[in-house]
């Protein structure tokens, strides 16, 4: 004759057992459906770097290319325009750029591999608006000391010519700095880092 | 009864208690007001967005390519595509409009007060959903507005720490809004979040019925219950609310109705302006904000002057309402026998979620430029008035626990039974 009685522990523990194995299952079975949301194949290869001639971009100019569908800056300073880089500081959130994203070759004052060219991608760090490039040293609307830079229409946020947000806007940090390099004089490629620099 | 119910009925008893338990014996107090219609009309508003929206998918293309021309598709060629869309989109608008007031008389009468925390959770649970499935169904037309609110809202997550990016990325599944991103936007909006929404409405009005109805007296009518069991001052939901909630209904359909034939935009409201230029990726909107309904949360957003800090202060902003049942201790319910200070904070909360809202929709330079001349500071005067109104919007509920937690609030003596003012 079977016991009939009732051993709890037993039931417990094959209760709490089928509970945790069958929840691990749920997870590893819901981690294919998660990673189906990231950036597919096709959308990071869109993400591809990209080589773009700078040749004919003037001085004081500057230039919009795609990047990841990304609207990336180019701009070719001029002296006077880079004169006023570092009297700006002051008036900057982030002047040495600690908190802001860039590759660590563009670390520097002028926030580039040349100090004449900036490149960046145009996005607001606010809320991912693109702001316009108002790159004239000359007073503006928005401030009648503008030493050229960069101005977005969406929250009235401000950058100076090496992209570095000015303080009391919303926009926490200063622009991205891509990674790119030099193929030659008047190639850049966006997207890669120079051979051997630590990004 | 008829022979073919009985035929149910003989094979489906389940039926007809299910029946008698939600309609014809669920005992509802007989002393709503006009602030009970909100319920019913939110449900019905669910209903049109259902069937309009089921009709939509059948003309609409979830393409970045394809979108937005099908959206004008459906507006020019497809025969009363118009008035479809015009509902559906009036829907949305109507379906905060009656959620908020639904809402507010949820904080009027108390309606969230022990044993109804549950509804009250799962009410804000149908809110938060809401919000999700009208964002996503914003984005769907794949106007200039569409893609940058996208954009926007999604790299809100970027505030979270560490993998900010990753998450942003993961949401879009892609580096900006783009096929994937309207894709699943579609898929969520259409299937996944409407039966959610189900769900909760059933849990809702299932855990409601297990409680009963809270009425504008805030007294438990189960307390005086009749020789036959059933409350004294209750009545059955059908035929007597069925047939009050009609007369709602009509009057709720002539005001749809106005909209959607006369003004269906209501003046860039309903349906913004910048919305009807196609997407494009490399130009925002001069003036990006928010549709009307979560413009009050917007400004919180935007009012605070750090990105970190505002992000969870909207996040907070929705979470405080899933804590009211705890936040305020006052065991009266309704505010026509709580205390003084309840009624004034009430009613300055009130206002203060249609001032934010007006931030939030970008109607205060207009303002400041005409109360204080063209060379006013905008900016200055805005954030001043806009903080004010986030201290004061977060202090309702400092103010709600505090005023009931230290015992300063003077209530009246609330009836045994409901007060009927006939």
């Amino acid at each position: 004759m079977a016991d009939e009685s009732i051993n709890k522990g037993r039931r417990r523990f094959l209760t709490a057992s089928t509970a945790v194995i069958g929840g691990a299952g749920l997870i590893i079975t819901a981690i294919p459906f998660v990673e189906t949301w990231l950036p597919s194949a096709r959308a990071e290869s869109a993400g591809a770097p990209v080589t773009v001639g700078i040749g004919k971009i003037e001085p004081g100019q500057m230039v919009r290319y795609g990047w990841r569908s990304q609207p990336v800056f180019v701009v070719n300073r001029t002296p006077e325009q880079l004169q006023w880089l570092p009297k700006q500081d002051p008036r900057l959130r982030d002047p040495d750029s600690r908190e802001s994203e860039q590759p660590k070759y563009c670390q520097n004052a002028t926030r580039s591999i040349k100090p004449e060219w900036m490149v960046l991608i145009g996005i607001c760090t606010h809320l991912g608006c693109v702001p316009d490039y108002k790159g004239e040293v000359k007073p503006e609307s928005f401030d009648p000391n503008w030493k050229g830079g960069f101005y977005c229409p969406c929250h009235h946020s401000r950058y100076d010519l090496a992209a570095r947000v000015y303080q009391g806007v919303p926009a926490p940090l200063n622009m991205v700095v891509p990674p790119y390099h030099f193929v030659d004089d008047t190639h850049i490629q966006i997207g890669v880092d120079p051979k051997g620099a630590a990004a | 009864m008829n022979a073919f119910t009985q035929w149910f009925l003989d094979r489906a008893p389940a039926l007809d208690v299910v029946y008698k338990k939600h309609m014809t014996e669920y005992y509802a107090p007989k002393n709503f007001n006009v602030m009970y219609y909100f319920g019913s009309l939110a449900l019905l508003v669910l209903v049109n967005q259902i069937v309009t929206g089921i009709f939509l998918t059948m003309f609409y293309t979830p393409t970045a390519a394809g979108a937005f021309d099908s959206v004008q598709y459906i507006m020019r060629d497809v025969h009363w595509g118009w008035l479809v869309r015009y509902m559906h989109v009036t829907g949305a608008s109507m379906f905060f409009i009656v959620i908020y007031l639904h809402m507010f008389r949820g904080l009027m009468y108390g309606s969230y007060k022990k044993p109804r925390e549950l509804v009250w959770l799962l009410g804000m649970l149908i809110f938060l959903a809401l919000m999700a499935e009208a964002f996503m169904g914003y984005v769907l037309p794949w106007g200039n507005m569409s893609f940058w609110g996208a954009k926007v809202i999604i790299t809100l997550f970027s505030a979270v720490p560490v993998i900010g990016e990753q998450l942003v990325n993961w949401i879009m599944g892609s580096f900006v809004p783009s096929d994937p991103t309207l894709n699943r936007f579609f898929a969520l909006h259409v299937v996944a979040l409407p039966l959610v929404l189900l769900l909760l409405v059933v849990l809702h009005l299932g855990a409601l019925h297990e409680v009963g109805s809270n009425n504008p007296d805030g007294v438990e009518i189960k307390k005086h219950k009749g020789p036959n069991g059933h409350p004294l001052d209750g009545i059955p939901f059908h035929p007597y609310y069925t047939l009050k909630d009609l007369a709602g209904v009509g009057v709720f359909l002539v005001i749809c109705a106005i909209i959607i034939f006369f003004e269906p935009t209501v003046g860039g409201f309903f349906l913004e302006h910048d919305n009807s230029i196609p997407a494009n990726d490399l130009v925002t909107p001069a003036t990006i904000k928010p549709v009307w309904y979560f413009s009050p949360f917007y400004a919180i957003l935007r009012m605070i002057p750090s990105k970190g800090w505002g992000v969870i202060a909207l996040a907070l902003s929705i979470i405080v309402l899933f804590l009211v049942p705890w936040l305020d201790r006052g065991k009266v319910k309704s505010i026509r026998y709580r205390g003084l200070g309840y009624k004034i904070a009430l009613t300055i909360f009130a206002i203060v979620f249609v001032l934010l809202a007006a931030i939030g929709a970008d109607l205060t330079p207009g303002w400041i430029v005409s109360i204080f001349g063209p060379n006013a500071d905008i900016t200055t005067i805005e954030n001043l008035f806009g903080r004010t109104l986030v201290i004061l919007y977060f202090g309702f509920f400092v103010f709600l626990w505090a005023y009931t937690f230290f015992g300063w609030e003077k209530t009246k003596p609330v009836p045994e039974r409901v007060t009927t003012h006939a």
